[in-house]
């Protein structure tokens, strides 16, 4: 039997062995690092990374790319889409990278890209801003492991928006929202309404076969509150869509290709090249990709949102009219044996109509659901009270314990029970969700 | 479409008046009386129809609510903790409802315990946004959600009533 004192020993000699193989193990992982670049060179050679981004200057595509160092994008969830939006960035050389998202890499999300299984367990945005490091060590990165709809990581959010810049202190250039639900989409439209912060909106449906993305430049272009949720449509009966057991599929495919569109339209921002997309659609199913533009609704629920319009309104009028005249070089092939023509699937008439107050959305693209135009429900409110809200508190918690006196009398009550919850079961099981007539507003295009 | 009885519980849980969120610091304690008075009217009214099966407190400023639901099948009572955050775009946007003890147990939950409801109620929530509030997310939300989920659960044996569970270890 070893004494105490062995023992101390032996731990002491396990620590310092410990010590020994991290060493190790750090200077094995810097070695694989390659070091900083403080600029980026447009040389041809094998240990170049990013002379294939630069050799688009070569081609005229982009006049400067370098200029993609000096800006900062914040990704908002770092999941299907968010995951593989932050790499693209991290590959293409950006200044800096916030990423925010409050879950954990598990292994039902190895359907997706990005994310290993031996990741499995850590925080998203941890994870990820280990991966996204040693793939460039050249960009910075800010990560925050909370959710951005509660109260106080709200108030958190907004100040890193504002303030998170390269330069601390500054704005982000960009906000893209990579998130998986309503609550963090209209949260991120309130936060970029009130700061006035263009973002763009991406998003998969949860059958996998459609997706969007969506530029919005507060008080120009439809907020996310402007209208209710669009969707792209992906001609599938709705009633043979099997939704049994299951809340949402996911595919790698439409992801990357989501993923892919985003990061190609924020390049196209920030850089300067192309044409920015106000809105793309993807229909995986019929391989149909609509595209429109849409203008702030005046009457938004969101005040931020009416103040921005208010906002670009005046400065729209200040701006002395400036005719633009676009000399367009027409291409002109040799011959045309085949008679081929380029037929554009959006005619300007139809992109005039769907930028009007009233969305007049193009084929392809419809809302999930209409909103009633006035608030013409009827039905009792809640009456005026004398009442504090801490005795109603009070209140409400008093039936609680009522409720644990009447458990010792349950048999009785449990038959009632019994009876009466058969109806909300009999009902749940077809998909109840729905107030029925009384409260059913009639709805209406919006 | 709902039942009947479904129905009628709703129209009778009182519509509230103010639109205002938890960042609207001068309107949301009105808007949390509001929040009380239905959800008394709402308990009050389900314990009278014999059908009481939720409580629910919130924190002092009411940014975060907590309580326990319970079903009956067979006779046996199954009781839940429940919980749930007022998220800053409220009341646009509903509350997400956790059933956290049951995270894992079924497909039809996001993780950390967030019920996944019908595609029916997004559209309801919006069309009555701002005059639906918590009683209306318990009674259209969880309360259907219950309805389907948990008899299938005890179905499975993914869910043991508690006493059988104690009488199981004791054997």
């Amino acid at each position: 039997m070893a004494t105490v004192e062995e023992l101390k020993l032996r731990v002491r000699e396990l620590e310092n062995e410990l010590i020994k193989c991290k060493q190790k193990q750090c200077a094995m992982e810097d070695a694989l690092h390659r070091p900083k670049i403080d600029k980026m060179s447009a040389e041809v050679v094998d240990s170049n990374p990013y002379s294939r981004l630069m050799a688009l200057k070569r081609m005229g595509i982009v006049d400067d790319y370098e200029k993609i160092r000096t800006f900062t994008v914040a990704v908002v969830g770092v999941g299907g889409v968010g995951s593989v939006t932050a790499e693209m960035l991290t590959r293409c050389g950006i200044g800096k990278l916030l990423l925010f998202d409050y879950d954990k890499v598990e292994l039902a999300n190895m359907n997706r890209l990005f994310f290993q299984p031996h990741q499995a367990g850590l925080s998203k945005v941890e994870a990820a801003e280990h991966t996204l490091r040693n793939i460039n060590p050249d960009v910075s990165f800010e990560t925050h492991n909370y959710n951005i709809t509660t109260m106080e990581n709200f108030t958190h959010f907004m100040d890193r928006i504002s303030h998170g810049g390269l330069e601390e202190g500054m704005p982000v250039d960009l906000v893209l929202s990579c998130v998986d639900n309503f609550e963090a989409r209209m949260a991120i439209n309130t936060a970029c309404n009130e700061l006035g912060q263009i973002w763009m909106e991406s998003g998969v449906s949860e059958n996998a076969v459609s997706g969007h993305i969506q530029l919005i430049i507060p008080g120009e272009t439809a907020c996310f509150a402007c209208a209710p949720p669009l969707v792209v449509a992906a001609n599938i009966d709705e009633k043979t869509l099997k939704r049994e057991g299951v809340c949402a599929a996911s595919l790698p495919t439409t992801m990357g290709v989501v993923a892919g569109i985003l990061v190609q339209n924020v390049l196209k921002y920030l850089l300067k090249f192309g044409t920015v997309s106000y809105y793309l659609g993807y229909n995986a199913m019929q391989d149909f990709f609509p595209t429109m533009a849409m203008k702030a609704n005046p009457q938004c629920n969101d005040h931020h949102c009416r103040r921005q319009q208010e906002e670009y309104k005046k400065k729209e009028a200040e701006r002395p009219k400036v005719e633009v005249v676009v000399e367009e070089e027409e291409v002109v092939h040799e011959d045309n044996e085949w008679g081929i023509e380029l037929v554009s699937e959006v005619t300007d008439a139809e992109l005039q109509a769907a930028t009007g107050i009233v969305p007049d959305l193009p084929e392809g693209i419809t809302v999930a659901y209409t909103i009633p135009a006035e608030d013409t429900a009827h039905g009792e409110t809640v009456e005026e009270t004398e009442q504090s809200l801490e005795e109603l508190m009070a209140q409400m918690r008093k039936i609680v314990q009522r409720s644990q006196v009447v458990e010792g009398l349950s048999a009785v009550w449990v038959i009632g029970t019994e009876h009466t919850l058969t109806h909300l079961q009999r009902a749940g099981q077809k998909n109840l969700g729905c107030t029925g007539e009384s409260k059913e507003i009639d709805t209406r295009s919006y | 479409m709902a039942d009947e009885a479904t129905r009628r519980a709703v129209s009778q849980i009182p519509l509230l008046k103010t639109h205002a969120g938890p960042r609207d610091r001068a309107l949301w304690p009105q808007r949390l009386k509001e929040e009380y008075q239905a959800l008394i009217r709402f308990v009050e009214q389900n314990k009278a129809a014999d059908n009481d099966w939720f409580r629910l407190e919130s924190n002092a400023d009411g940014t975060r609510w907590t309580g326990t639901c319970w079903f009956i099948h067979e006779l046996l009572r199954y009781e839940f903790r429940l919980e749930f955050d007022i998220p800053v775009t409220y009341p646009d946007t509903a509350p997400e409802v956790a059933v956290p003890e049951l995270d894992g147990k079924t497909a039809k939950m996001y993780r950390g315990g967030k019920i996944c409801l019908t595609e029916h109620f997004a559209p309801l929530w919006a069309r009555n946004a701002p005059r639906f509030g918590l009683a209306h997310l318990m009674a259209l939300g969880l309360g259907p959600w219950l309805a389907v989920e948990i008899p299938d659960l005890i179905g499975k044996g993914l869910v043991i009533h508690k006493e059988r569970q104690r009488d199981a270890a004791a054997e």
